[in-house]
């Protein structure tokens, strides 16, 4: 038994406490805002009609899962992000190990890279449906073009930061160019592919809406646009609510993967 | 005893947009198989790359290296070398670290494998051969580092200031400690340090270089009336104190 003295009793009391006050403020606010928004919306304080309600968003949800719209909806949406990403983080591996690979090409790649990095990629998209037609593969392209070239300079840099020393160390054991990558750049670098896939998920789902808002026909991209035309706010909103919750599970499952690859490294 | 390297009129310079810097000049030296040589010099005056070249990590500009007194320059012989830091790697347990070498040698089989938990068993690393390098002391790391070498059975040791990442007391025992394992293992050694009371307790011939661009300034045999003491027994002997000091004053001398 380790002995804990009374000051340690406190401080733990006093950290409970402080932890327990967050969580409760925070559960409190949004149910604070949830029932303001339905009150004043029920007194006519708001129009429902721009404004919607809580009320009217659950109702609104419960008839597209009674019809089964909204599956097919979110379904589209989290499929076109998930496969969009996948390839971002295939992709930009691939690329940031070839620049590595080859320290001329990424000389010559780099200013390119960077005006491609800073470009709005909301701009490309309009042309990508041209190009390639309204279908799910532009949409799926949309959401890599966000994200991809940010994302292939992040890895690049970090394969670059990696400690010279390690290198010399494989070339001392006789390794060459190969062994340097795969016994130290890419194992080393776990830890900022993941953190680049947790950035990269939110910016495919950023890449797909604007893909759905010009050139789809199903999604939430697309209800939130058709919405707003037909003034049927209810959709809008609860669109954006489901889009809330992706966003939230989508980095949280990064997060997870994140959590137990630190765990198994300890 | 059999010469087991020797380099002849070796030259080296560093290129960069600005200018060129000589490192090296007209290096010379040869050394016997058993043998525990240290290379002393002013900070910054070329030992490291002298290693280098050494372990054919650079290309000397002139001269040349033979390995046991074959001109065939295509003639390579299995150098291990310890870094300054031991640069384990920390996704890696301590076995998967010692085995990275013959791993990228393609040399891992049920006999290597067996020697390097050998190894670790001697040197008392066995209980840590699945731990973290985090988990390990400063000391256990480097021995570490220095069994991920010995595994591949190399005929010459090069050191690149292995000790001088570590703390004075944890130096002076890690000293001991790998001195003792060279000697235990009967391995050829090159120690580079700037550290002269490092190069008297662990070598039998110190070879002093001048400033940069370096050259031999001198060459010192050291010699114990009680041989096979260890690194700290011989910072004990009286010896230690004629030899530094002689050392300490050739260092100085060529300033």
């Amino acid at each position: 038994m380790i002995e804990v003295s009374n000051n340690q009793i406190s401080y733990l009391k006093k950290m409970r406490h402080h932890k327990q006050l967050v969580r409760i403020t925070r559960v409190l606010l949004l149910i604070g805002f949830l029932f303001l928004w339905e009150f004043t919306a029920d007194t006519g304080i708001i129009d429902s009609f721009i404004f919607s309600s809580p009320s009217r968003i659950v109702l609104c949800f419960l008839g597209m899962v009674e019809d089964k719209s909204i599956f097919l909806h979110t379904g589209v949406t989290l499929y076109e992000t998930i496969l969009s990403f996948l390839f971002v983080t295939f992709f930009s591996i691939l690329t940031a190990v070839i620049l590595w690979l080859n320290q001329s090409l990424s000389e010559i790649l780099e200013p390119y890279l960077v005006v491609l990095n800073s470009l709005p990629k909301s701009a490309l998209a309009p042309l990508l449906i041209v190009w390639f037609g309204a279908t799910r593969t532009t949409i799926i392209i949309a959401g890599m073009s966000v994200a991809i070239f940010g994302s292939i300079l992040t890895l690049y840099t970090c394969f670059q930061n990696v400690d010279p020393q390690k290198l010399t160390l494989i070339y001392t054991l006789r390794g060459n160019k190969w062994h340097a990558l795969t016994k130290i750049i890419l194992p080393g670098n776990i830890p900022s592919i993941i953190s680049t896939m947790k950035v990269n998920i939110g910016l495919c789902l950023v890449g797909v809406i604007i893909g759905e808002f010009i050139g789809g026909r199903e999604g939430l991209g697309y209800l939130i646009i058709y919405g707003s035309q037909v003034f049927k706010l209810d959709w809008l909103l609860m669109s954006i609510c489901i889009l809330c919750i992706i966003a939230m599970g989508l980095y949280g499952f990064i997060g997870s993967l994140e959590k137990w690859y630190l765990k198994t490294m300890k | 005893m059999k010469q087991i390297l020797e380099l002849k009129d070796i030259n080296f310079s560093y290129h960069t947009a600005e200018a060129e810097t000589l490192a090296l000049t007209q290096i010379s030296f040869s050394v016997k198989e058993g043998e525990f040589i240290a290379i002393v010099g002013p900070s910054g005056c070329g030992k490291s790359t002298l290693l280098h070249i050494i372990a054919g990590l650079l290309p000397p500009e002139n001269g040349r290296i033979t390995f046991h007194g074959n001109v065939n320059p295509d003639h390579k012989i299995n150098i291990g070398y310890m870094l300054q830091k031991d640069e384990l790697l920390e996704w890696r347990s301590i076995y998967s670290n010692v085995i990275l070498g013959l791993e990228i040698q393609h040399k891992l089989n049920t006999r290597t494998k067996a020697n390097a938990m050998q190894l670790l068993e001697t040197y008392g690393l066995k209980q840590f051969a699945n731990a973290r390098p985090s988990e390990l002391s400063g000391g256990m790391r480097q021995r570490a580092a220095l069994i991920r070498t010995l595994v591949l059975d190399p005929e010459i040791l090069l050191l690149d200031e292995p000790f001088s990442a570590l703390d004075y007391q944890t130096r002076l025992n890690v000293c001991d400690d790998i001195g003792r394992i060279i000697r235990n293992e009967k391995k050829t050694a090159i120690l580079v340090t700037h550290d002269l009371s490092e190069a008297v307790s662990l070598a039998d011939r110190i070879i002093i270089l001048t400033k940069r661009p370096a050259t031999i300034h001198q060459t010192v045999d050291v010699k114990f009336e009680v041989p096979e003491l260890s690194p700290l027994e011989r910072r004990d002997a009286p010896e230690f104190k004629t030899y530094f000091n002689l050392i300490w004053k050739e260092l100085n001398h060529n300033d």
